[in-house]
């Protein structure tokens, strides 16, 4: 299973991040530390994976975030560069032509975005339409209900 | 506009939407003024939580759960997490689930208060609610949420539709890992899932039966039969027409594909009937699967390690190893490294597959990449052989030289292994470490040292080789630490040889007295010598003293002046040394004589007591042998004493604050030994010893022993021994022994030296206090040794009387 999920801009700062284990906060910046600490210095055609303590450590860079995935040891690299490639694509199907400001502006469906593709560490959906079909119909079900309460209570 | 029109009626501080709200903490310039920011809008957000429901709640939620992922406590938007995950509304449900996902996990109290809305939200009508529920259970559901929710999530995994199954699926999976037992719970359902059509579906049925069968053997055991089912959907992805809703680069899938690869290992393992089955299947995705883009590399990559781990056939294995062979080749660092990878899980069980390929794998040592350098590092470790060592070992001493420091400690160790394991010849082995150490003797282990030196002594034809190899290494460089005390021991121990100038293995070269001793001397003074290095020197130079000539006074000088070093380990070294040097000379030589071979270490003989002065140099393997191998030649002389005397003297005992270099021995007094004294002295008057003139004792081989006593006191004399060189050539390591008759007492004094020169140039002079209470007959056997000519001579000479008056 995945460990965690965490996209970082080049310097360092924390864009969205998604803990599949149960860790408390402290151990969490710890793991933040260092994952940029492990991923930013690394020259530009290095290899993608890195060994950390007992996880093998995927990333990628897209543009200026980087995606770091952490990985148990019988999981497979190659696929997980994958599903963080497939993660990029739901997110730039979504925004249309997605950069960093859109993950920060709009952080929460990020998360949404996330959570329609990843649960509990394994991949949710393997269809790339199923996923943008299903935030379109929800993303339509909260405004409606917004639209719903902006209406007067007479 | 809502959010706006809400706010203006409220008295307390304005709150921003929360685009705003990103937008001003990213224009703070400071890291004070973005605190500033942060405050006042948490202070809002609080006074908004206090408020009743005024439909902004799920924008304050936000905004918290923003300033959160930047690093600011937000703890105190728990509560609001539990009550917007209660509220009807879906943006509340979701913005609030969203939270306690990233707020809340299994060891907070307030964790347990939404099991309730979990619980209610499972069943509810609109699956985008079940959904979130779902997700946040999958997320951060504790133990116990889990067993109380458990027998729902059966439930949707049997009746509701693909959406609520898949994330049904992936919530059991989260309830397996969490609480073990309930996958017995989910295994009926699970394994219904498979007839399933829909991808996300079977993708979650298969990492739940993947998780079942991986917790509980017998669950195993009743999977297998799902194996024909399993190759059944496989071929379905591989030989299935384009699907653009799962098409990967043209595979078709692949997530599902590696899932259910992963699946069949763990069914295939250790089983012939379900390997069997999934043979075909197997050896045509490794050779369908189009292997140009990563993905279809990530589908082949499970596919080997299936293969590799399942009782396949031969030709499926020789196939996988192939691949492998080719990822080695690949242009894409990634695939490289994952191929060493997988060749170092299997080079134990088929390692002549793997030696095949150790041209490319020895290649990669040069990648520039640190990744793929550790991986080829271990890989290579693991394939030196007897037949490749010379190789490789060239190979790897080159990787050493170059490689990145974090590898160093690891390349030199694992050098040192294989060099032990495998080392055609010692010559090599020697050389070999030598390379080592001069490349990176700072990240070698502590125990090379000692190893080391072992190694050295134990190839005592290589001696003169070794130091003067070491004499020169010492010459070019005193950084290395490891290096340096090598040499320094060497120097100390060898010294004669580095000083005789010609040797077989390497060019001659003339090499003085005080060249070495300005080596040393260089290596004692330098701040780059650590404590450690600095006593080697120093005992290297006190050992010199009896394998040199001429300069044995600057050795003393040396001596003397650490004597008041401010490390308390050279000082204390340095003073014995002197005391070695003044009272003790006699015993210099047999304290500094050769060390014998070392044998091998037995592991954890830690030395208990310490074994004194002599061996102070090398720590632990060393020192453990030393206690019982180097004291023999003294010991063995006083034994001997003992043996002609009658066992009844007093044996030579060396005074403790020197280091004996005799354990306690216990002195064996035998019956028998009383006996034979008696009869040497039985019925001899004692005759009172009064100074006499000189008498000559002993003459052999050119080697004169003069003796002349002098009254102290009534039982007290003073005798002095006077040797003389009459041959041509010069006697160095000269020494005397004596023993006497077992109530007299015995103190022998510092020699004035220890070296005869040629033709009686000079003499050595030596003092020996007798005292005799008991006035028995005074007899003195001494023991002369010493070397001329590169030979040892020993001979004892009894002296019956002594000069009168």
């Amino acid at each position: 299973m995945i460990r965690f999920l965490l996209l970082f801009s080049r310097q360092g700062k924390l864009r969205l991040q998604k803990w599949f284990t149960p860790l408390t906060d402290r151990e969490k910046k710890k793991v933040i530390r260092d994952m940029t600490m492990l991923v930013l210095p690394r020259p530009p055609r290095s290899s993608n994976f890195v060994q950390w303590r007992d996880l093998k450590i995927v990333y990628k860079r897209y543009a200026s975030l980087y995606f770091c995935a952490g990985l148990e040891q019988h999981d497979n690299e190659l696929l997980a560069l994958e599903v963080l490639h497939r993660y990029v694509e739901l997110l730039d199907k979504y925004f249309g032509n997605v950069c960093e400001l859109d993950i920060i502006f709009n952080f929460e469906k990020a998360y949404f975005i996330l959570d329609e593709f990843l649960m509990g560490g394994e991949i949710l959906e393997t269809s790339k339409l199923a996923v943008g079909a299903t935030m379109e119909e929800a993303d339509t079900l909260q405004e409606t209900m917004e639209e719903y309460m902006s209406k007067p209570a007479y | 506009m809502l959010q706006r029109f809400v706010n203006t009626s409220n008295a307390m501080s304005p709150s921003v939407p929360l685009q705003e709200m990103i937008r001003a903490i990213r224009s703070a310039r400071t890291q004070c003024e973005e605190r500033g920011v942060i405050q006042r809008e948490c202070a809002a957000i609080r006074a908004q939580f206090r408020q009743a429901d005024n439909g902004g709640r799920s924008h304050n939620l936000a905004k918290l759960l923003y300033v959160h992922m930047l690093g600011y406590p937000a703890h105190f938007g728990q509560m609001e997490c539990v009550r917007m995950i209660a509220s009807p509304r879906y943006s509340e449900k979701r913005v609030g689930y969203l939270g306690a996902m990233m707020l809340l996990d299994e060891k907070q109290d307030a964790s347990l208060l939404i099991t309730n809305s979990i619980k209610n939200d499972l069943s509810h009508s609109n699956q985008y609610v079940q959904s979130l529920a779902l997700c946040t259970l999958a997320c951060m559901g504790s133990a116990e949420m889990c067993r109380d929710l458990a027998p729902e999530i059966d439930r949707l995994l049997r009746a509701s539709n693909s959406y609520i199954k898949k994330k049904a699926a992936l919530c059991a999976v989260h309830i397996v890992r969490k609480v073990h037992d309930l996958g017995e719970l989910f295994a009926p359902a699970a394994r219904s899932l498979l007839a399933e059509k829909n991808h996300g579906v079977l993708h979650g049925a298969v990492v739940l039966i993947t998780e079942l069968c991986e917790r509980s053997p017998e669950t195993l055991e009743r999977f297998r039969k799902t194996v024909p089912d399993l190759v059944q959907i496989m071929k379905g992805l591989v030989i299935s027409g384009y699907s653009p809703e799962h098409d990967v680069a043209g595979i078709s899938d692949p997530f599902l594909q590696v899932r259910i690869l992963r699946l069949l290992r763990i069914l295939g393992r250790n089983n012939e009937a379900a390997s069997d089955a999934m043979n075909d299947l197997l050896a045509q995705v490794a050779t369908n699967t189009d292997s140009t883009k990563t993905v279809g590399n990530a589908v082949l990559y499970e596919t080997v390690l299936t293969v590799l781990d399942i009782k396949s056939e031969s030709g499926l294995r020789v196939l996988a190893v192939n691949i492998l062979g080719r990822f080695l080749l690949n242009n894409d660092r990634n695939i490289r490294y994952i191929a060493m990878t997988s060749l170092q899980r299997i080079v134990g069980t088929d390692h002549n597959a793997v030696q095949r390929h150790r041209g490319t794998i020895v290649d990669c040592l040069k990648d520039q990449d640190a990744s793929v350098k550790r991986r080829a590092l271990e890989l290579s470790l693991a394939l030196v052989s007897a037949t490749n060592i010379r190789s490789m070992m060239k190979e790897l001493l080159l990787f050493l030289s170059s490689c990145p420091l974090e590898l160093r400690a690891q390349a030199a160790s694992g050098i040192f292994n294989a060099a032990e394991r495998y080392a055609p010849s010692q010559r090599w082995h020697i050389d070999t470490i030598l390379h080592v150490l001069t490349t990176a003797g700072g990240d070698v282990r502590d125990e090379t040292v000692p190893n080391l030196i072992q190694l050295i002594t134990n190839t005592s034809e290589l001696h003169c080789y070794t130091v003067h190899k070491l004499y020169r290494a010492l010459l070019s460089d005193i950084s290395q630490q490891s290096l340096v005390q090598v040499a320094c021991w060497c120097i100390g121990e060898y010294g004669d040889l580095l000083l005789r100038g010609e040797c077989q293995e390497t060019e001659p070269v003339q090499v003085t007295e005080d060249d070495v001793l300005d080596a040393l001397e260089t290596v004692l003074q330098s701040h780059m010598s650590a404590p450690a290095t600095r006593g080697f020197a120093l005992t290297a130079t006190m050992k010199l003293s009896t394998r040199i000539t001429d300069n044995v006074d600057r050795i003393r000088s040396i001596v003397s002046i650490y004597g008041s070093c401010i490390d308390v380990e050279l000082q204390q070294r340095a003073v014995e040394y002197n005391a070695l040097f003044k009272k003790y000379d006699h015993m210099r030589a047999a304290v500094l004589e050769r060390m014998p071979v070392i044998e091998k270490n037995s592991p954890g003989h830690t030395n208990g007591e310490s074994t004194r002065e002599a061996v102070k140099e090398v720590q632990p393997a060393k020192v453990k042998q030393a206690e019982t191998l180097l004291p023999q030649q003294p010991t063995s002389q006083v034994c001997d004493l003992l043996d002609l005397l009658g066992g009844s003297e007093e044996p030579l005992q060396p005074n403790p604050a020197v280091g004996s270099t005799v354990p306690v021995l216990p002195i064996s007094t035998s019956s028998t030994a009383g006996g034979d004294l008696l009869d040497l002295l039985g019925g001899l008057e004692p005759t009172p010893l009064t100074s006499a003139p000189t008498v000559t004792v002993y003459e052999k081989g050119g080697v004169t022993l003069t003796l002349s006593s002098e009254k102290q006191s009534d039982s007290g004399l003073t005798v002095t021994l006077t040797a003389c060189n009459s041959t041509d050539s010069d006697i160095s390591s000269f020494t005397l022994q004596a023993a006497v008759p077992k109530s007299v007492q015995l103190h022998m004094k510092a020699p004035s030296g220890d070296s005869l020169p040629a033709r009686g140039a000079a003499k050595v002079t030596q003092m020996v206090a007798l005292s005799n209470p008991n006035k028995v007959n005074l007899k003195m056997r001494i023991r002369i040794s010493y070397t001329s000519q590169g030979s040892a001579f020993q001979d004892t000479v009894q002296v019956d009387s002594f000069p009168e008056h």
